[in-house]
């Protein structure tokens, strides 16, 4: 099943799509599968495996702490891919790094690994469609998909882009910023949703800020998800610990995931 | 030679409309920025096409900066390397370096458009001192992001910005110098960038910067061409300039680009060496890559990882390079080179004690060639884009040369 099936699927069941992101390698690689079942376990619809880059200047100190320990780990793309083709994944997965990397991997055989090792699409956090042609060309040779950001500063001709060039879904940012629990999601993301699902019948996922079931709820009641990322992060961090605190990160999700669920009440 | 060897395009034009010097530049950017680099890209278009932008412009160059600046004969150096040196002296403009040529354009445009905050990232200090200038000149909020280990070694700088009202902010994640700086610079614009004006101290950056500082600065080559020829009543055989992320060069090259018979020099930061991988210098020993929004030359590794790097020089200690500069060394008009930090600080005191002039870390780069490879420019003239006084750098020289 494609990205945007299974996102509109459980969109068409009455619930919605809850995404995690976490930064492979801030835990050793070699559990990256049962951090992945962790959070396949506690329900995430859609994983977000985030490839550490030097310099990630869309994102908060939290996600920039975690691609720094990573690197010190050695992680790399390949390192990371290698890992996450070793084995099955439970839920659909994509890929979120930065541009660069996928360059000097080359954008076709960047795409080719993707879809070799079982993930189902791309985020480059700085690609913006302007600047994605070779980068469409790749991504479509490999049947993966590409997600471009729609931000609350886009223009109306720049969603159009954002909404014709992008696959699986559109990643809506929920306020202008870097990423990252310290500065919440802001009401006003409703806006930016009506605005995006005017022009698109493709699934419409929220980002940025969003670090507690209220959060979830609040943006689920208009858009097709939301996205968790620094939260998931910290926690991870905090008390992963080799899988012993794999409970704690399952019954995170698990809290989560219900408020994407009886939104009507 | 093929039949259909053309003319090469000239160089030193507008980039495509996708912000390109031929394959290099671009915007990588967050799309939450795109709509404010639209509107910085049209805004200066119609403010350079404006005769009452340039002649407040070039009003306050004259009034606030001092320029023009004199091209001063180094008869000494002269005589010791075996050729006829002269210096364009941007560091007599006012706050000591050609930083301030840029800051000043880039904020009477921030007032076109209504923009009340700024802000810079700085390695040196010098364009944070010449931002926090231009800011206190016309009365806007002033934030300078500038990296722990910059603020050490240039200390000096921190106490003028801090006197000129600004607020800087000590930025301690990654290598702490100017790389990181920016970093955080563009996570603060990417956050309140409907406030704020973010002014790239160098020709670095997504379009239109690398282009719009290219225009700001081209004003250091637009005088020093026609200052030579009235001077000599020719164009001189060479002109050089230190690379960091290449503002000064690229303002110094930019009225000589097309001038087929003058030669061309950039030198970059060589660190403890090139072999070592302590260095700063992308264009010579870099590949191309994406940072901070441009395609450019780049310190990286096979993962395309971005390296450390290391200069004596705060403002060169950067592990990219602007992209016309990328597109020049590839077209093959600029040579570019490598001087290392202690070929540096002998040009530094040679400058100093031959000439009476103290300049920059920075600038003292753009002179090593001479000293280390006379015989490439014996009898010949040349032209060195002197980008800025010493001052700031001190207190690290005391140390260097224990003084």
């Amino acid at each position: 099943m494609t990205l945007q099936k299974h996102l509109s699927t459980i969109r068409d069941s009455g619930e919605k799509s809850l995404a995690v992101f976490f930064t492979a390698g801030d835990q050793p690689l070699d559990q990256i599968h049962s951090i992945i079942e962790a959070l396949a376990d506690g329900g995430a619809d859609l994983i977000e495996v985030g490839i550490p880059f030097s310099d990630p200047y869309g994102e908060g100190p939290t996600i920039q702490s975690s691609s720094m320990r990573s690197l010190l780990r050695g992680t790399t793309t390949a390192l990371i891919l290698e890992k996450l083709s070793e084995k099955k994944l439970p839920v659909p997965a994509i890929a979120m790094g930065y541009t660069n990397q996928a360059i000097q991997m080359g954008y076709s055989a960047y795409a080719n690994r993707i879809k070799e090792c079982g993930l189902q699409g791309a985020i480059l956090s700085d690609l913006v469609p302007d600047e994605a042609d070779d980068w469409l060309v790749a991504a479509q040779a490999s049947q993966i998909a590409t997600i471009f950001l729609a931000a609350p500063t886009s223009t109306d001709p720049r969603l159009e882009q954002v909404c014709s060039k992008s696959s699986g879904f559109i990643y809506a940012v929920s306020r202008t910023g870097v990423t990252g629990a310290e500065n919440s999601a802001p009401l006003s993301v409703q806006r930016l949703i009506e605005r995006i699902k005017a022009r698109t019948q493709k699934p419409v996922l929220v980002g940025f800020g969003i670090s507690t079931p209220e959060q979830v709820s609040m943006v689920c009641k208009h858009a097709d998800g939301a996205v968790v990322g620094s939260k998931l992060v910290q926690l991870l961090n905090d008390t992963w610990d080799n899988g012993r605190g794999s409970k704690t990160v399952t019954e995170f999700i698990k809290s989560l995931k219900l408020a994407t669920r009886n939104l009507s009440s | 030679m093929s039949v259909n060897a053309e003319q090469p395009a000239p160089f030193g034009v507008r980039p495509d409309s996708r912000g390109r010097f031929g394959e290099f530049g671009g915007q990588y950017v967050p799309e939450t920025l795109m709509p404010a680099l639209a509107e910085l890209a049209s805004e200066f278009d119609a403010a350079w096409a404006d005769p009452s932008f340039r002649q407040s412009f070039d009003h306050y160059l004259a009034e606030y900066v001092g320029r023009p600046t004199p091209i001063t004969f180094l008869s000494r150096i002269s005589q010791e390397v075996g050729c006829q040196v002269y210096a364009k002296r941007e560091d007599l403009c006012h706050t000591g370096a050609h930083k301030i040529n840029n800051a000043l354009g880039q904020c009477l445009l921030a007032l076109r458009m209504g923009k009340k905050r700024i802000i810079a990232e700085t390695g040196a200090g010098q364009h944070g001192v010449a931002t926090a200038t231009v800011c206190a000149k016309f009365g806007l909020q002033c934030v300078v992001y500038m990296g722990e280990e910059d603020t050490v070694r240039q200390r000096l700088n921190v106490v003028r910005m801090k006197l000129l009202g600004a607020e800087v902010r000590s930025v301690s994640t990654g290598t702490k110098t100017l790389k990181d700086a920016m970093n955080e610079a563009m996570r603060d614009w990417v956050t309140n960038v409907e406030s704020t004006h973010y002014i790239i101290g160098s020709a670095a950056g997504p379009h239109p910067y690398p282009y719009l500082v290219r225009e700001l600065q081209s004003v250091i080559s637009k005088e020093a061409r026609s200052q030579f020829i009235e001077l000599k009543g020719q164009l001189p055989d060479w002109g050089i300039a230190c690379v960091g992320g290449g503002s000064n060069a690229i303002g110094f090259f930019a009225s000589f680009l097309n001038d087929k018979g003058m030669k061309l020099m950039g030198v970059e930061a060589g660190g403890l060496g090139l072999s070592s991988g302590k260095h700063a210098a992308p264009l010579t020993a870099g590949s191309p890559g994406v940072l901070h929004g441009s395609f450019s030359y780049l310190m990286q590794d096979g993962d395309g990882q971005v390296l450390e790097t290391h200069s004596v020089s705060a403002g060169l200690d950067y592990p990219g390079v602007g992209p016309e500069h990328s597109q020049l060394k590839d077209a093959g008009r600029v040579e570019y080179t490598a001087a290392d930090d202690q070929q540096a600080l002998d040009a530094l005191q040679k400058l100093a004690r031959l000439e009476g002039i103290i300049c920059a870390f920075e600038s003292a780069h753009a002179f090593a060639p001479l000293f280390s490879n006379p015989a490439k420019f014996k009898g010949q003239t040349v032209l060195v884009n002197l980008s800025g006084r010493g001052d700031k750098d001190m207190e690290t020289a005391a140390r260097l040369f224990e003084f």
